[in-house]
């Protein structure tokens, strides 16, 4: 038996470490502790809300959008401004190629070199390569040619000795299994990945301004004017280069990444078995283009929302939502250390070793995270969460799409609840998201066509036009790490509490008060390690959650009490 | 602004070749196949973006030719890894190349394959020989130690080793550079600015929210050219960056001149890009070069986009620039633009006197509302919002 830290875990966003303990080349025991914090929503309170999203969007600036989306849906709750329909196609236009590009990134830079041996590439025969590449995609880069060149550049890199990123990784592990033609194939369109993402999320500059942290929300609509006779507004130009993009993103998808995921699944079948976890499953729901309900998460879009819980689906229910800071590094009341989000008390109380230290006290607190449960159980977010409750809720765009990808495997549907399962969860998201991108564009231009140039509701965009005194707003999103969702107190027109429970906090959230673990924590019990010093099988599990732990760890709810008078006015 | 390093370092890629080494850069770009002529075109755009004299082309060229690609440490603590994103949009020289061969990038967390104790090992192998460049993404937090630890061992532990025999330290984002988000009142964490803890080292600010990848491997290169940073204004920020006031170089400063105003969002002004000045930008304030580099790959910036400037590279610009939709004070619109001007050189004569004095001391109203408590309890003002400015909370204080 032995005891494993792995601290930094890289090819994630953030500072993210675990404990394990090992036992006869398995995992027996997983700890889960986000090491940063900064105090966002402290930071916020007392600030004009009209602000917040700018704070809120550098919660993270990987899933650069998400916190700005979930930070306007708040405030617009609370204050009652409305987005009009322009407003709403571009903010779902940026979640939307924000989800294509992460997925991307995520698959290629932070995921694959978990099953990709690069140095395996270099006995790779070019040729074999085309012709298994051609076999798979009609994607134009598929030469000989291009292949040789790519094995060569590998080549000479490697054999420089200085690797640069690539240094000390685990390469040669024996858990890496791919053909060293499949090596050659996922190396070179890692390096096309690279190109790619850069062009595609240009779409993110031409609708605000730049990439990361696009600065075009309001609370009420969107900053980017549209006016197909401006030159200094979305016209006629921005929609073709936009739908220019967006049609390239649907060929990457469809024409490198699936095929990839497809060849490389199929060689780590185990990895069907490993990494379960909790099995219960949480989304939200989102992408409609219908007006939001007060408090209430987007309902009939692309995803829809929903519980899974022992297989069962049930609808969601936003008050059965609580958090616990039991082991977390903030303040908490024994009699109560679990608490819905707007009575939360959250106050820093770092009660870990001072650094340098070896170890954490997992029996007392030991991360940043606090440790998010619905109806008192901890939940999975994410990719799998939205596929398996949209299968459950006979969704007509994700059954079929899931049903294909098992059968395509020949796998049981049982096997999506893994850390495989994960990734091609993902796969399957991102292939539904790239052709919904382009129905948004299309969708644009028609209103636009159509005479509607209106972006914001500017009625409600002086404060002195809010509701008086107190009022509370939820902003829901369905973020690519899964369900997102921020909360804020407006009283007399500033932030008097604010709070933002995240996906990497359900999934990467420590124990409960009754020692029930998070879904890392869950998902890591039974993965194989081959070699302790490599721990190379516990980086796949948690990479198929794609960690992001800035988004994370940086929950500070700033006055409990004032929101607990809220909460029983 | 023409900057006083420029001629000096022209001297110094006309100077003959230094002795051979082993690895050169040009061994490496063609190591990571890049082709001659990439290679010429890229030193041509270098040329341009830096403010050089296009003659020098083929110096920067043949001194790039000759010098070894640097290891390269990147370091991320209290972060969002904004910076990192915007370093993997990279063009010129794209992110392929600078993984592969212009510089060694040795430790970078978001990248490396490496996890664990492999990855502090790649760095600790890296630091050994020094002379290194050190990156650092993030603000670090001297309240609470624990607020920021990687291999348990504290962010400001590991940036002094970092950075011991370094050959210089490139701040990434205005986090690292100034402090940032988490040095925003009232500071939960005791957050502070790289150059607060370590010295002694040369020191560039790229700041921005996240910093502009362009003047990222802008400067790089110039490092790598002349082996040393751009000649910088006194907050450590190179001049061919944030040598110009945004409002100066902004294509509707003409707008602002005539009177032309957007006043709401979506108005016929705003759809016709007239000037965001009412609209809260803060570009009269601010010195970047957004307006003429632009973002991912010169597509766009916030101001052409239609949103008013945040002034996200100046130094707590998250209390000083705040609340972002007010104006900001002292300008008399529709009046002739002497007054902005002066706004423009209370800015330059505060910066120049160091970090001590911010940005827009000269024109911002400052509240010492030093709580929470305080802050919350007043009121917002009556009438159009007003430009405050929150107390500044540096190191905890």
């Amino acid at each position: 038996m032995a005891r494993l830290v792995i601290d930094p875990v890289t090819r994630i966003e953030g500072h993210l470490r675990v404990e394990v303990i090992v036992d006869g080349g398995v995992v027996t025991e997983a700890y889960s502790s986000s090491t940063m914090w900064r105090g966002i929503e402290k930071i916020l309170v007392g600030r004009d809300p009209r602000d917040a999203w700018l704070f809120a969007q550098r919660i993270c600036g990987v899933c650069t959008t998400v916190h700005a989306l979930a930070s306007v849906r708040a405030v617009e709750d609370a204050v009652g401004a409305v987005p009009p329909l322009n407003a709403r196609l571009l903010r779902q236009l940026i979640a939307a190629s924000l989800f294509l590009h992460d997925h991307v990134v995520h698959f290629y830079h932070l995921h694959a070199l978990d099953w990709v041996d690069p140095t395996s590439a270099l006995k790779a025969d070019p040729g074999r390569t085309a012709v298994l590449a051609q076999s798979i995609s009609d994607y134009p880069r598929s030469t000989k040619a291009l292949f040789t060149a790519v094995r060569d550049r590998l080549e000479k890199f490697v054999t420089s000795g200085n690797i640069g990123p690539f240094t000390n990784g685990y390469w040669g592990h024996p858990a890496y299994r791919l053909d060293p033609d499949v090596n050659l194939l996922a190396f070179s369109h890692y390096l096309d990945a690279l190109e790619f993402q850069r062009d595609y999320v240009r779409i993110h500059a031409l609708l605000g301004g730049k990439n990361p942290h696009p600065q075009t929300y309001l609370v009420g609509g969107m900053a980017s004017p549209l006016d197909p006779n401006s030159q200094n507004a979305i016209n006629d130009n921005t929609l073709q280069e936009l739908a220019r993009l967006v049609q390239r993103g649907i060929e990457f998808v469809e024409q490198v990444y699936l095929p990839d995921l497809y060849a490389i699944a199929a060689a780590y079948p185990e990895w069907t078995r490993y990494g379960k976890g909790l099995g219960s499953y949480l989304a939200f729901g989102d992408y409609t283009l219908s007006a939001p309900e007060k408090g209430k998460p987007p309902a009939g879009g692309l995803f829809p929302g929903g519980v899974l819980v022992d297989g069962k689906y049930r609808p969601f229910e936003p008050g059965k939502v609580s958090e616990s800071a039991f082991h977390s590094w903030y303040r908490h009341d024994d009699a109560k250390p679990s608490l819905p989000p707007w009575q939360g008390d959250t106050t820093p109380d770092y009660t870990g070793p001072q650094p340098p230290f070896d170890q954490l006290d997992v029996a007392g607190k030991y991360t940043w995270l606090k440790a998010p449960r619905y109806d008192g159980r901890a939940m999975e977010v994410g990719p799998l969460a939205r596929m398996l409750v949209g299968h459950a809720a006979g969704d007509k765009r994700i059954t079929p799409a899931v049903d294909a990808a098992l059968q395509r495997l020949g796998v049981p549907a049982s096997a999506l609840m893994s850390t495989l399962g994960r990734v091609l969860a993902r796969g399957l998201e991102t292939q539904l998201m790239a052709h919904y991108t382009l129905e948004l564009v299309n969708r644009l231009r028609d209103n636009v066509a159509g005479g509607d140039l209106t972006i914001a509701d500017n009625t409600k965009w002086d404060p002195r036009n809010w509701p008086g005194g107190r009022s509370l707003g939820v902003g829901f999103h369905e973020a690519p790490r899964g369900a997102l969702s921020h909360w804020v107190v407006i009283e007399d027109q500033r932030i008097r509490n604010y709070q933002a429970v995240v996906p990497s906090t359900w999934n990467a959230g420590p124990r409960d008060e009754n020692g029930n673990p998070g879904p890392y924590e869950a998902a890591l019990v039974g993965t194989p390690v081959v070699d302790p010093d490599r721990p190379l099988e516990i980086l796949r599990t948690l990479h198929s959650f794609d960690p992001c732990m800035a988004c994370a760890a940086h929950v500070y709810d700033g006055d409990g009490q004032i929101v607990t008078k809220v909460l029983v006015q | 602004m023409m900057s006083s390093c420029n001629a000096k370092c022209a001297d110094r890629a006309a100077e003959p070749d230094p002795a051979p080494e082993a690895r050169t850069l040009a061994d490496r770009l063609d190591d990571a196949g890049v082709s001659r002529r990439r290679f010429l075109t890229f030193c041509a755009a270098m040329v341009t973006t830096l403010a050089l004299p296009e003659r020098l082309a083929p110096r920067v060229a043949a001194a790039l030719s000759k010098v070894e690609s640097p290891v390269v440490v990147w370091l991320e603590f209290q972060d969002c890894a904004g910076d990192t994103e915007a370093f993997l949009r990279s063009r010129n020289p794209s992110t392929a190349d600078l993984l592969l061969g212009l510089i060694s990038l040795d430790y970078h967390e978001t990248v490396m394959a490496a996890a664990g104790r492999a990855a502090e090992k790649a760095r600790d192998n890296a630091l050994t020989k020094g002379g290194h460049l050190v990156v650092v993404e993030g603000s670090v937090p001297t309240g609470i130690p624990g607020a920021c630890t990687i291999g348990g061992r504290s962010a400001e532990d590991l940036l002094r080793d970092a950075t011991r025999g370094a050959a210089g330290i490139i701040n990434v984002g205005t986090c690292s550079a100034f402090g940032g988000i988490p040095a925003a009142g009232p500071n939960p964490t005791g957050a502070v600015r790289v150059e607060d803890i370590v010295g002694g080292v040369p020191v560039v600010n790229l700041s921005g929210c996240p910093v502009n990848a362009d003047n990222l491997t802008a400067t790089i290169v110039h490092y790598l050219t002349f082996g040393e940073f751009p000649a910088t204004d006194a907050l450590g920020r190179p001049l061919f960056a944030y040598g110009d006031r945004i409002h100066d170089t902004c294509p509707r400063r003409g707008h602002f001149d005539a009177g032309q105003f957007a006043e709401q969002w979506g108005d016929e002004g705003h759809r016709k890009g007239w000037c965001l000045y009412r609209l809260g930008c803060k570009g009269p304030s601010t010195f970047h070069n957004c307006p003429s580099v632009g973002y991912n790959d010169g597509t766009s910036w916030p101001i052409a986009a239609g949103h008013g400037c945040v002034g996200c590279s100046e130094p707590n610009f998250w209390d000083d620039m705040t609340p972002f939709y007010g104006r900001l004070p002292g300008v008399q619109v529709g009046d002739t633009n002497l007054s902005v001007d002066q706004i423009g050189l209370g800015v330059l004569a505060a910066t120049a006197t160091g970090f001590a004095l911010h940005g827009v001391g000269k024109v911002v109203q400052h509240r010492r509302a030093a709580s929470r408590e305080e802050r919350a309890a007043e009121q917002p003002a009556a009438g159009p919002p007003q430009f405050t400015a929150w107390p500044r909370n540096r190191k905890g204080q």
